[in-house]
């Protein structure tokens, strides 16, 4: 069943995800090499207490922590640990907050030191699909349309797109209907209405699709232990097409006054 | 956080159950309880053991699944 949010409930679910916003922006500040993914996961849960929220990530389903950290070829779920970051790592936070009954998940993937430039490149088409995607996210259109966009964007420039793992609608659960892959066909899948809030994450990796879970039951990696990108953005379908709740914006004001 | 997405596999009807709900054996060999989806409900389509049937199943759940097409 899709759940449709009114537009109060769309202005609760902003709240949520400038939240998380915040988070990535004040995660943005401490990351660089020598750091643990473990300390940063504190930073965040207490920065999305202090701030009257509750960790949307913790205990869900058994996950220990606030924070998804997945290093290089970690593409999700990965657990935050006490092995300091690198210089040359990717590292992908994804957070989750769960604020005035709703939820907000966003995710970045963010350099640590000086990163290879092919590395560099996977990140900005990641990045740059996932805006492919919301593009397609408007009432006419289905949820096979934003798998498409992302898939075929990705495709072209020599990535592989996971198939496991697939976005999903986001309200007063963290996971709900309807599932959105990253790949598909255009004109299939659940029609887009208004009132539908649905997280799209590309998750792309750099070699070969293939992926497997960790003995941890949680950290999913590439089978050919290449680098895997996610970035994440909870959106709104409106009358007037997608109206993107979370944001980058904290995140690249810092990494742009560091660069 | 990222969702696994549901797998789609095929099997055999083995048993029909009460409450239009089928044990099915699956290609890989495991034995499932599956229903019948609600659109082959409306449109009375009928599933009779020894039907090959694609079912679709959660990855947080293997036991259960959802018949959603049944094959000529």
């Amino acid at each position: 069943m899709i759940f449709l949010k009114t537009k109060e409930e769309i202005e609760l679910m902003r709240q949520s995800n400038m939240l998380v916003a915040q988070t990535l922006g004040e995660l943005a500040k401490i990351i660089k090499p020598g750091v643990t993914t473990l300390e940063l996961d504190k930073v965040a849960e207490t920065f999305i207490r202090d701030n009257e929220g509750v960790p949307g990530f913790l205990d869900y389903n058994g996950f220990p922590n606030s924070l998804c950290t997945s290093v290089n070829e970690q593409v999700v779920h990965g657990i935050p640990n006490d092995k300091p970051l690198e210089d040359g790592d990717i590292v992908s936070i994804d957070c989750g907050v769960l604020l005035n009954g709703f939820y907000g998940d966003s995710a970045y993937t963010f350099e640590v030191g000086n990163v290879k430039p092919e590395i560099k490149e996977l990140l900005r088409v990641t990045k740059e699909s996932l805006y492919k995607g919301i593009e397609m996210a408007q009432e006419s259109k289905r949820i096979g349309d934003i798998g498409h966009a992302v898939q075929s964007y990705c495709e072209a420039h020599g990535y592989s797109v996971v198939r496991e793992m697939v976005g999903h609608g986001v309200g007063k659960s963290l996971h709900e209907a309807p599932e959105v892959p990253n790949y598909g066909r255009r004109g299939n899948g659940p029609k887009l209405r208004e009132g539908m809030v649905i997280a799209i994450e590309p998750m792309i990796n750099l070699g070969k699709r293939n992926i497997y879970m960790e003995s941890d039951n949680w950290t999913i990696s590439t089978v050919d232990k290449s680098p895997s990108a996610h970035f994440e953005h909870t959106v709104a379908i409106t009358k007037n097409g997608a109206d993107i709740l979370s944001s980058f914006k904290f995140a690249e004001e810092v990494l742009t006054l560091q660069s | 956080m990222a969702k696994q997405a549901s797998i789609e596999q095929d099997g055999v009807i083995i048993e029909a159950l009460s409450n239009a709900m089928f044990r099915v054996e699956l290609e890989n060999g495991h034995v499932i309880t599956a229903h019948i989806s609600g659109k082959m409900r409306m449109h009375y389509i009928r599933i009779l053991p020894g039907d090959k049937v694609k079912v679709e199943m959660s990855p947080y759940d293997l036991t259960k699944g959802r018949i959603s097409y049944r094959y000529k």
